[in-house]
């Protein structure tokens, strides 16, 4: 298909370069350095999609982040991306996009069905609609709205393509390339300050690329590719195009998202598709310039109704025509320029100026080129509606109340201006208490709160003689605080057409018995008459309106809408917009990909997994692991066809019966020295610690101080003032931190260091009865004895020329020994053990069967350590000190602490010694009883006891010391189970603990 | 994100740093008798000033020293920051 709105010549596009492309399957040509939009503008075509409630047909209304309308789903490098908006998708060859919100194609689209039932759907109409039956919501309605409304639908796939984040800092943050950017960026560098100067678009220069001005000697364009290119060469700037400053947060930190790939047709390799930057800056300057505000009328969103600043610029950027016949309806002299540059091009337009009259060189120039000017005339409806063919006109009285003479008159695009709205975004995010300007009917910054300087017409000056001299006053002024250097820049002349005052009209009156939907916000379809029904029913705060009617909620965050919808509010209301306020502006500016936020925290990226130094081995051996905090842990080493049931039982069988070895490196180790280090333990732990001897090992346990379990865990002395302290894995930071809370504020006057030791050290449990044969030919020199090495006892040995320490410390109940080497010597030790073990029959057991041990022992862990136990409850009473004071003691004492009824950990056995029960199952006395059933407490670990071959659990119950022996029932109503049970004593096995001492 | 002053470190971003809560509360002394009410207002008991509040941080990712920042619990202003041993 030939393009039919592309000029002969003209625009900043390269001609060289013809570019293919599909849009809704069919094939269309471009040229580099088109957006999407241009691309498909110049041929003709401008319906892109379908409103979000309404289906209404949609077509382009802006030319870049402004866009309200043009919405795309692209399929690029094999990925979908929704949400892209066709203005700032440039264009590449083999481009694939299609439209949204429509089905089954945007041409004929079921859900227009709405605008006909329009009635039905008013304001709020989600809230009084749907309201019963309430089960209807999540099963019926919630769906079936979901999917009729929306933006496009994301891949349910796991995205490949690569994100990155970067931190970066500098002296001045530039937030926009245009005039005041540069000139800004431009005095600021040449006093030597570290510059960053993002740009949203691929072209820098703002509103430079679109104006007739002269700067200097050359036009705008020529001025602003100069300053940027030597900005580029100097070292101290970065000069970033496709990159949108989008969010202002606390202490002068922004960031900033970079489109690095998303106009390539794939990602290359080792670039990644948008990089999210984090930026500190000393000073941040906003010169975000202004959008144009629409003019409000009869079926204003028709295709074919778009901004006169984007007609301009798809004119003299891409050398496209928007229209052949065009209507300019303007209420100031900017859509003077948009006409201009029409009739330059060979096109007639018809200028509808709202104003009585007006007077400036631009109007001058209009009139010089014999452009239709009607004064005193609005556009009252567009007409036609999948694209704009004609338009009703008529006179507007002057006190603009009244309109007569309606005519219709034959056009193919209506190009509306309704004056120019700051972009106060990133100023408002800052914490700038923003305000109302009279003079442009809009709020612009005034009181900064952080670091920020807002310039241009972000600031509410649209004349660029004062824009280039206040920018490069403050530029050189903002970056000789930081430098202490002032290189003066001289401003250049510049010379402008003058305006003449814009008219403070914006909204069309309705004509006699028409009821033409008025649209204030294009993106989610909020009319005149939806903000009108709003304040009726009595919302008044424009955050409620807001919220009721979803003005200027949806992505583009209201850009377009947001003035005309506080003029409405304040109009109805008898108020003035300031009185109104505005809506809070919150981060991000515009959409950011997930996937840009996320970054390289993806998967595993999202915490470092950690593995131990035996866990090639443990790989080669078929162990299947199980994250462990941010551990890896093997949970069962799997033989044959076994399952984890098969495989933990067998493990957990070879420990009683022979031995067993387990890899314990995950077990949080924290080294502790100094005098006063015993003290420091005996006020950390709740059992005594002041006649440890050297070489003896302890278990402890250490509370918070509002007397609840925090970890517990053996510590040793290894010599007078040192000790090696263990923790359990997932709290050993938490230990680490708690640790030097009281050392260093609460009794800084111990002389104790602590430092993490957890990676220092590879550690092996070789646990059961043949545990010290093993133990004997893996340290011949040594007296493993019991009584050369008693129960909780430490020694260092030799391992083969490699120095251990040997703890014989026990989690499994059965005789054991941990021994530790340097994490570099890990695998040696450990094929070393499993070399020597092999006449014991040694096996390998991973966490499952670890569990097994532990629960059928009565070892508590971190299921009943779970932050609501106190010492009693997991039996651990005996280990609290009544003599010395302790951390958390003193709460121990409360009364519900001391209760004679208080919870307490027990075993629970099934009656029928089959039946397995579900961890988190509920304890009750009556299983039939009325809802909601009692509970006693709940289950809180279960295994297979290879001790009695039949399940056992651990729970902690109600008043559990005076349990034992009761025939209770557990229920899960998750599992959907009730299970008579028995309670038993918690230590199932071995319950005098005379193994460990063997 | 806040940007804080470790009085050992330097500046540094908030995410090296983690929370500790209220610096003004002081542990009862061990082996001194304490009322179930003190006990009670030093272990649950927290004000939550608008304005300026002294609070603890750890250096977390950095030197590991627990610090005291003064801030503006409205406005995010870091008025001072001083060492575990310092007051204001």
């Amino acid at each position: 298909m030939s393009e039919n709105f592309r000029l002969d010549k003209g625009g900043l596009i390269n001609r060289d370069k013809k570019i293919s492309f599909t849009f809704n399957g069919k094939k269309y040509f471009g040229y580099e350095g088109d957006t999407l939009a241009s691309a498909l503008l110049a041929n003709g075509v401008h319906l892109v999609g379908r409103s979000f409630k309404y289906h209404r047909p949609r077509g382009f209304f802006g030319a870049g982040v402004d866009e309200p309308y043009a919405i795309v789903q692209m399929n690029r490098n094999n990925e979908v991306d929704p949400n892209v908006r066709a203005t700032e998708q440039e264009l590449f060859e083999g481009l694939e996009a299609k439209s949204v919100n429509c089905w089954p194609n945007v041409d004929f689209d079921i859900g227009a069905i709405n605008n006909f039932l329009n009635k039905f759907f008013p304001a709020g109409f989600y809230y009084k609609t749907f309201m019963w039956p309430k089960s209807f919501w999540y099963k019926i309605y919630e769906p079936i709205i979901r999917k009729a409304a929306g933006f496009g639908s994301a891949s349910i796939k796991h995205d490949k393509e690569r994100y990155e984040h970067k931190y970066e800092y500098c002296d001045l943050l530039i937030a926009g390339s245009g005039p005041s950017g540069l000139a800004s960026a431009y005095s600021a560098a040449q006093n030597g300050a570290r510059v960053i100067l993002a740009e949203d678009k691929s072209r820098f220069g703002g509103s430079l690329l679109t104006s007739e001005v002269t700067i200097g000697n050359q036009n705008g364009k020529e001025w602003a590719e100069k300053i940027i290119s030597e900005l580029k060469s100097m070292p101290n700037v970065v000069v970033k195009n496709r990159s949108q400053v989008f969010g202002y947060y606390d202490h002068n930190m922004l960031v900033m998202s970079e489109r690095v790939s998303d106009h390539l047709p794939k990602t290359d390799k080792y670039i990644p598709k948008q990089r999210l930057w984090y930026i500190r800056a000393k000073e941040v300057v906003i010169s975000s310039g202004s959008i144009e505000r629409p003019l409000v009328f009869g079926n204003n969103d028709a295709p074919g109704v778009m901004l006169s600043s984007a007609a301009k610029e798809y004119l003299k950027v891409y050398g496209v025509i928007v229209g052949k016949k065009p209507i300019i309806f303007t209420n100031n002299d900017s859509g003077y320029e948009t006409a201009i540059e029409f009739k330059k091009n060979g096109i007639d337009p018809i200028i509808l100026d709202t104003r009585k009259e007006a007077n400036s060189e631009i109007i001058k120039e209009a009139k010089e080129l014999n452009i239709n000017i009607k004064f005193s005339y609005v556009v009252v409806a567009a007409k036609g509606y999948k694209k704009v063919h004609s338009a009703d006109i008529a006179k507007i009285s002057d006190d603009k109340k009244n309109i007569s003479n309606i005519e219709n008159i034959k056009c193919d695009c209506i190009c509306v201006s309704g004056f120019w709205t700051p972009t106060i975004h990133l100023a408002s995010q800052s914490g700038n208490k923003t305000k109302f300007n009279e003079e442009i009917d809009a709020f612009i910054p005034s009181q900064s709160k952080q670091k920020e300087t807002t310039l241009g017409a972000a600031n509410g000056v649209f004349t660029l003689e004062e824009t280039l001299k206040t920018s490069f006053e403050k530029g050189s002024e903002l970056s000789k605080q930081i430098t202490n250097k002032e290189n003066k820049v001289s401003v250049p002349t510049v010379i402008e057409k003058k305006s003449s005052n814009h008219d403070k009209f914006w909204c069309v009156p309705l004509p006699e018995g028409k009821n033409y939907k008025r649209f204030l916000d294009f993106q989610n379809d909020v009319a005149v008459s939806d903000i009108e029904l709003a304040l009726r029913e009595g919302y008044r705060s424009i955050e409620h309106v807001k919220r009721y009617t979803t003005l200027g909620m949806a992505t583009d965050q209201g850009r377009t809408s947001n003035l005309n919808g506080l003029q409405l509010v304040s109009d109805i209301e008898n108020k003035v917009v300031p009185q109104v306020g505005h809506t809070t502006f919150r981060p991000p500016y515009s959409p950011v990909s997930i996937g840009a936020i996320v970054g390289r925290e993806i998967g595993k990226h999202s915490k470092p997994t950690r593995k131990s130094p035996m866990h090639n081995w443990h790989e080669k051996n078929n162990a299947v692991f199980v994250d462990a905090g941010v551990w890896l842990r093997p949970r069962y080493y799997k033989k044959g066809n076994e399952n984890l049931f098969e495989a933990s039982k067998r493990e957990a069988k070879n420990v009683r019966q022979n031995v067993g070895v387990c890899d314990v490196t995950t077990l949080g180790k924290i080294d502790i020295k100094g005098p006063d280090a015993a003290e420091f333990l005996n006020r950390v732990y709740t059992n005594a610690w002041l006649k440890l001897p050297v070489g003896k090992a302890r278990y402890g346990v250490m509370l918070r101080e509002d007397g609840i379990v925090m970890d517990d865990g053996t510590t040793t002395r290894i010599s007078e003032n040192h000790y090696h302290m263990t923790t359990t894995t997932a709290q050993a930071a938490n230990v680490l931190s708690h640790l030097e809370y009281y050392l260093q504020l609460v009794w800084p006057e111990l002389n104790v260091n602590v430092v993490s030791s957890t990676e220092q050290w590879a550690g092996a449990a070789i646990a059961g009865p043949k545990s010290r044969e093993v133990l004997k030919k893996l340290f011949p020199d040594l007296d493993v004895s019991s009584d050369g090495l008693p129960f909780m006892g430490y020694v260092e040995g030799n391992l083969f020329g490699v120095n251990a320490k040997i703890f014989r410390i026990s989690f499994s109940g059965e005789l054991a020994y941990e021994v530790n080497v340097e994490s570099d010597y890990g695998n040696f030790m450990w094929e070393k053990i499993m070399e020597i073990g092999e006449e014991f029959n040694i096996q390998p057991y991973g966490t499952e069967a670890l569990s097994t041990l532990r629960i059928e022992m009565g070892h508590v862990a971190g299921s009943e350590l779970d932050g609501r136990t106190i010492p009693y409850d997991n039996s651990l009473e005996g280990l609290v000190s009544k003599k010395k004071d302790f951390i958390g003691k003193r709460s121990l004492s409360k009364s519900a602490y001391v209760a004679e009824d208080r919870q307490k950990v027990v075993g629970v056995v099934p009656l029928d010694k089959k039946t397995s029960i579900p961890e988190g199952s509920y304890i009750v006395k009556d299983a039939k009883a009325k809802l909601p059933n009692p509970k006693l407490g709940h289950v809180s670990a279960s295994c297979w006891s290879v001790e009695y071959d039949n399940p056992f659990s651990l729970a902690i119950i109600k008043d559990g010391k005076n349990m034992i022996g009761q025939k209770l029932f557990a229920m899960s109503p998750l599992k959907n189970k009730t299970i008579p049970v028995e309670i038993v004593s918690s230590h199932y096995v071995d319950p005098k603990g005379e193994r460990v001492r063997s | 994100m806040l940007y804080i002053k470790c009085p050992h470190c330097g500046l540094r971003p908030q995410t090296e740093f983690s929370y500790g809560g209220d610096a003004t509360v002081k542990r009862p002394e061990l082996n001194k008798e304490v009322s179930d009410q003190d006990w009670d207002n030093f272990v649950y008991l927290r004000k939550s000033p608008r304005g300026k509040h002294l609070e603890l941080w750890q250096h977390i990712s950095g030197c590991r020293q627990w610090i005291k920042v003064e801030r503006d619990t409205l406005t995010h202003e870091i008025f001072t920051t001083l060492k575990a041993n310092e007051n204001i």
